[in-house]
């Protein structure tokens, strides 16, 4: 869905209720689709990280299963990040608002929203996280292929085994500190966006709080009309 | 596979220590292979075959005397042939037996990350247990000696057992007990280490064979098979036999203080993100600034 469409179906929404339509049922499900497949590779993942968290994997069938649809949940993930980035792409491209933003990121932090500089749709910290758990699911997808079939990387070429298997560590590692203010930001510090990504609507108040050109762009009558 | 009476020393991706280990000492065991008198008849991998319960397999001719190109998940013996030209300019057919090395530090060991899947008995013997397995494959990169294999059919990967079976019931290993040269020994690893040197010393003085040695390769504490080889010098010759093997640094480095940077990491973060809480607090649906609804 492009931006425009979500436009004009959210200022269709915030003429019924007030409440602005910040997520398309499409977008909900994508997003959660992502959810439910980078929990699992978590979970398993963690489960093959380290003995004292091999317990995890009796939480989805044991070690054999979920070795066996670690791979296959790992391509799941990958696919919705792809369908992410092929929804989103025109709103997480970085812009001087986002840039004055970065700066003042300090008042985000503290939570004096009110000295911040006005952004889109998307903050740039949203946009960071995108992106970083897009390069991170390419490296992953890379190097999870290469472990998934290890013994089709020649002898001769074993130093992609090991390649493959740091990368692999380290990338996931970075998802999860991602992951971590991911679900910190949107559960805890900031629930009406949790509620968006359910229910798909935001109070007008916290759009034009938190994402205030965006606001506005949805707002205006003369761009619903395009 | 049988560990009934024997005392377990390591286990692979267990949390914490390893129940018993060091209560008794065993002696090690040690098979040695003399690659000097070895006349590559394959007794010794079809004792394997029969002794494991395995049936022969289509293979690959490679313009070989060499059974197929490398062992597989239900063929782990297996006589690598190499054509080898001497410095005089005559060629020579260097056959080694090719099975598990059975190290001391065993790098299969150390990547595994299921608990139980890979034990190495107080013997030295290191064996996997296909019960525990989950076929990750991780076994593959840490091992040194290309040994692991997987079965796709079963998702469990297999290696030679050095015979724990037998040698749990006092006997030797299959292949040492089908040998017709002599060239395959079994006892303790001192013994071993003994004959193998003496052998080694009887070539280089007899025979003039001057770089004659043995292979023991210390850089995986020393391994339960061990080498007589012509040339000490060259074991790459044997069909790959590596010439300092040890555990990839990457295997230890994310087994070792990967593990705890990354856990750290992780648990920063989670305490990161509480403190951020109690101290900030959730962000309020509207700053309370605009709540009028008018244009900002």
């Amino acid at each position: 869905m492009s931006t425009s469409q979500v436009i004009r179906s959210a200022h269709a929404d915030q003429q019924s209720d007030g409440r602005i339509l910040r997520y398309t049922l499409s977008e909900r499900v994508q997003h959660w689709l992502g959810a439910f497949t980078y929990i699992y590779c978590l979970i398993t993942g963690l489960a093959f990280w380290s003995p004292y968290m091999f317990w995890l994997a009796d939480l989805v069938g044991g070690g054999p299963t979920a070795r066996f649809w670690h791979p296959w949940f790992g391509v799941g993930f990958a696919l919705s990040v792809f369908w992410m980035y092929k929804m989103w792409r025109g709103d997480l491209a970085t812009t001087d608002a986002d840039r004055r933003w970065w700066k003042a990121i300090n008042y985000y932090v503290e939570n004096d929203d009110e000295k911040l500089p006005p952004v889109g749709r998307f903050n740039f910290g949203q946009k960071i996280f995108f992106w970083l758990m897009f390069f991170g699911v390419i490296l992953l997808l890379i190097t999870g292929l290469g472990l998934w079939f290890v013994e089709s990387i020649p002898w001769s070429l074993r130093w992609l085994r090991y390649l493959a298997v740091t990368v692999h560590v380290v990338a996931a590692l970075a998802t999860i500190g991602a992951f971590i203010i991911h679900i910190y930001m949107s559960v805890f510090m900031e629930p009406e966006s949790f509620q968006a990504m359910i229910h798909g609507r935001v109070p007008s108040a916290w759009a034009r709080t938190y994402h205030r050109l965006w606001y506005e762009q949805v707002t205006k009558p003369s761009s619903a009309g395009k | 596979m049988s560990q009934a009476t024997l005392q377990i020393v390591k286990i692979s991706g267990h949390a914490g220590p390893v129940p018993g280990a060091g209560v008794e000492r065993a002696e090690q065991v040690c098979k040695l292979v003399d690659t000097t008198t070895c006349i590559g008849c394959k007794a010794c991998e079809v004792a394997c075959l029969e002794w494991n319960g395995y049936t022969f397999t289509d293979t690959v001719f490679d313009n070989s005397y060499q059974t197929m190109p490398d062992t597989a998940w239900n063929y782990w013996n297996l006589i690598k042939f190499n054509e080898h030209e001497r410095e005089d300019g005559s060629v020579t057919l260097l056959m080694r037996k090719d099975q598990c090395m059975h190290c001391a530090e065993p790098g299969c060991l150390a990547a595994c990350p299921a608990d139980g899947a890979i034990v190495q008995y107080s013997n030295g013997i290191v064996d996997f247990q296909q019960a525990n397995c989950i076929g990750c494959g991780y076994c593959v990169s840490g091992c040194p000696f290309n040994i692991p294999k997987f079965n796709s059919a079963t998702k469990k990967m297999f290696k030679c057992t050095l015979c724990s079976d037998r040698v749990n019931e006092g006997l030797e290993p299959a292949c040492i007990k089908s040998c017709p040269t002599g060239c395959l020994h079994f006892g303790t690893k001192d013994d071993m280490k003994d004959l193998a040197e003496t052998r080694a010393k009887q070539l280089r003085e007899n025979y003039g064979i001057e770089k004659a040695g043995v292979y023991d390769p210390q850089g995986v504490g020393g391994t339960g098979v061990i080498y007589v080889l012509h040339d000490v010098t060259n074991p790459e010759a044997y069909g790959g036999l590596p010439k300092d093997p040890h555990i990839p640094w990457v295997v230890k480095f994310w087994k070792g203080p990967a593990k705890w940077i990354g856990n750290f990491a992780m648990l920063f973060g989670v305490v990161g993100v509480t403190m951020h809480y109690l101290r900030f607090g959730p962000k309020p649906a509207d700053d309370g600034k605009n709540g009028n609804g008018g244009q900002p």
